[in-house]
């Protein structure tokens, strides 16, 4: 990656996290740990690696994102906002009545969403059909779904990993939010789901491990999964949640709760002087 | 008056029965929002986290109380009965095992997180399963009360509690039965039966309605199953028309609940105010109960409308759905 892309990549991603809590803010409502923890992740797939058009959201041949910790919704607005999916000015209406940004994604409602998600685990089997459907047309779209931590206590999420193994799904990519965190607490803490690498390298997935805020780490990764062939793959993403607002990182009190003036200014001040 | 949430009644109730050594309480990531975070921090060895695998959890609670616990076990009613539904069903009803779920964030008073965690089926798909007392409390002082009840009741429960802060009706020395509706105010031109928050709904639309010269009596239904038949008949047959309220699709929940008794007990004019079968969105829950008509406003129009009073006093006949 040059100098040039990458430098890019930040700014886009830095915009996102600005977005991020604009909509959060605006809305007095939302989720802006899990939301900044996936935004390098999603700016990364977005701007270089989904087959998608703007012009053409339905176009079958598009290549899928489906945001399964659906509560990141506010990231995947920004980021579809930047694709010029959505226009820009509406992200202030998050979450309100007149609005088609809902608090979790809605493919009804929502140009760019893939998938409706909102209950966690579900996301991830409604991946595993589209890749399916895939492979039944014979169409060489690719299908990514994003996952996060605590998710993977849902047995669903493991019965779907059975499946897309069993039916050799090569043409989808798990990616796992790794920030630690969840609404109680730690994962660790909470229910514990380690160790995960080896728990997916059983089900029968290739197995990959990144460092989610390093770009370059996101695009050997992200790279990667193109190659591998009949078995599904997992991209392990290790992040921090809240990342890039000093006072929300690693603290499950910003889970689920907006920010004040104060605190907007402030976290918008530091991702402005500070983040690069 | 302050407002509180049902689900702070719950959270209140654990502490006050925690002392028994009985009484174990799960939860499924969400501690903070059902408020079993308070039993949690007094009674740290008796609560267990599942993380966020509800039916599982429900499933432990079957297996906890089939060893003699009391068990309460908490999700957003969504996950609670959706998500765990069959485990309710097979590993909870079907044994009739001592398990509570309380259930909170249940209707669209949710707000902002949308329709997909704005559960408006649970009454209904709770309903259809033999063996389960439901309730659906009105507020604080009832949610607490009644769940203290539940716990020296033996069989499963699921309790209904919502995320937003309601008005008061009731105060500490509530002393009800659970299965047993409560006539709130009395009145001879309708009865209005409500559940949950929508029974303070009913209690402002009654003023108004008053106004109008329209006398109306309010029945507050908490306990949704057992029903309580004899208050609904007799009140019916007192009034001659019934309206019904509650924070639920109107199929399968409270009013479909009433309709039942009265088209074999006592068949009359009826409307059921509620989610005509529609999923929710986001907003603010007061403007939600403005376009989804659940609120005093909508209470009055539809009621005048049962009664063919003064059609055009408030909009024009077409505007009428
Ligand atoms: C089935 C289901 N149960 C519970 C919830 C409530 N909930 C929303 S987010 C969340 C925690 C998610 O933690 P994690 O997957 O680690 O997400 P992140 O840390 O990335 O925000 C929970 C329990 C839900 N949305 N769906
Ligand atoms: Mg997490």
């Amino acid at each position: 990656m040059n100098q040039e892309k990458l430098k890019f990549l930040k700014e886009t991603a830095k915009d996102v996290r600005k977005k991020i809590l604009l909509e959060i803010y605006s809305a007095q409502s939302g989720h802006p740990g899990g939301s900044l923890s996936c935004a390098d992740v999603l700016t990364f797939l977005y701007m270089e690696v989904l087959n998608i058009d703007s012009q053409n959201p339905l176009d079958p041949f598009r290549d899928r994102f489906v945001l399964s910790k659906g509560h990141a919704s506010s990231a995947l607005y920004a980021i579809l906002s930047i694709k010029n999916f959505l226009p820009q000015h509406i992200l202030k209406d998050f979450r309100q009545c007149s609005s088609i940004l809902q608090g979790h994604p809605d493919m009804k409602r929502t140009p760019g969403v893939d998938m409706s998600t909102g209950s966690l685990g579900q996301g991830v089997s409604a991946a595993n059909g589209i890749a399916l459907a895939g492979k039944i047309d014979k169409m060489d779209f690719r299908v990514y779904v994003l996952i996060g931590d605590g998710e993977l206590q849902e047995g669903q999420v493991w019965e779907a990993a059975m499946f897309a193994s069993h039916y050799k799904l090569d043409n989808i990519t798990y990616i796992i939010d790794l920030n630690g965190l969840q609404i109680d607490g730690k994962t660790e803490e909470i229910m514990n789901i380690s160790p995960i690498e080896q728990k997916f390298a059983s089900f029968g997935f290739k197995t990959i491990e990144i460092d989610a805020h390093d770009f370059l780490e996101i695009e050997t990764g992200l790279n990667q999964v193109k190659l591998i062939k009949k078995k599904p793959t997992v991209v392990i993403a290790k992040s921090i949640k809240g990342k890039g607002v000093s006072f929300m990182e690693n603290n499950p009190n910003w889970h689920g709760t907006a920010p004040n003036s104060e605190q907007f200014e402030k976290a918008i001040r530091e991702l402005e002087e500070k983040y690069v | 008056m302050s407002k509180r949430a049902t689900r702070e009644g719950y959270g209140d109730a654990l502490l006050e029965i925690g002392d028994d050594k009985k009484i174990v309480v799960l939860d499924s990531d969400l501690s903070n929002s059902t408020r079993t975070c308070v039993f949690k921090k007094k009674y740290p060895l008796r609560f267990f986290n599942c993380g966020i695998a509800e039916g599982n959890m429900i499933s432990t609670a079957a297996g906890l109380s089939s060893a003699g616990k009391v068990v309460f076990a908490s999700s957003f009613a969504m996950f609670a009965a959706g998500r765990a539904f069959e485990q309710i069903r097979n590993s909870v009803a079907h044994p009739n095992l001592n398990v509570k779920i309380c259930a909170s964030h249940a209707g669209i008073s949710v707000g902002e997180d949308g329709g997909s965690h704005q559960c408006n089926e649970d009454i209904g798909i709770m309903r259809t399963i033999p063996n389960m007392t439901i309730v659906s409390p009105s507020d604080y002082y009832e949610a607490k009360f009644l769940i203290k009840s539940s716990a020296y009741i033996d069989g499963p429960f699921y309790i209904r509690l919502g995320r937003l802060a309601v008005d008061n009706i009731f105060n500490d020395s509530y002393n009800f039965n659970l299965g047993k509706g409560i006539l709130l105010e009395d009145g001879k031109d309708v009865t209005i039966i409500a559940t949950g928050l929508t029974v303070f709904f009913a209690l402002e639309a009654r003023k108004i309605l008053r106004q109008d010269g329209i006398s109306a009596k309010v029945i507050n239904i908490h306990t949704i199953k057992p029903i309580d038949k004899e208050i609904i008949i007799k009140s019916s047959e007192e009034t001659g028309a019934v309206v019904t309220v509650e924070e639920h699709n109107i199929i399968g929940g409270l009013g479909s609940a009433v309709s039942e008794i009265l088209c074999e007990e006592n068949p009359i004019l009826m409307k059921r105010i509620g989610i005509q079968d529609l999923f929710g969105i986001s907003g603010k829950p007061t403007e939600l109960f403005k376009i989804y008509e659940i609120n005093a406003d909508s209470i009055v129009k539809y009621t005048k409308i049962l009664l063919k009073i003064n059609l055009n006093v408030f909009n024009k006949l077409e505007d009428f759905p």
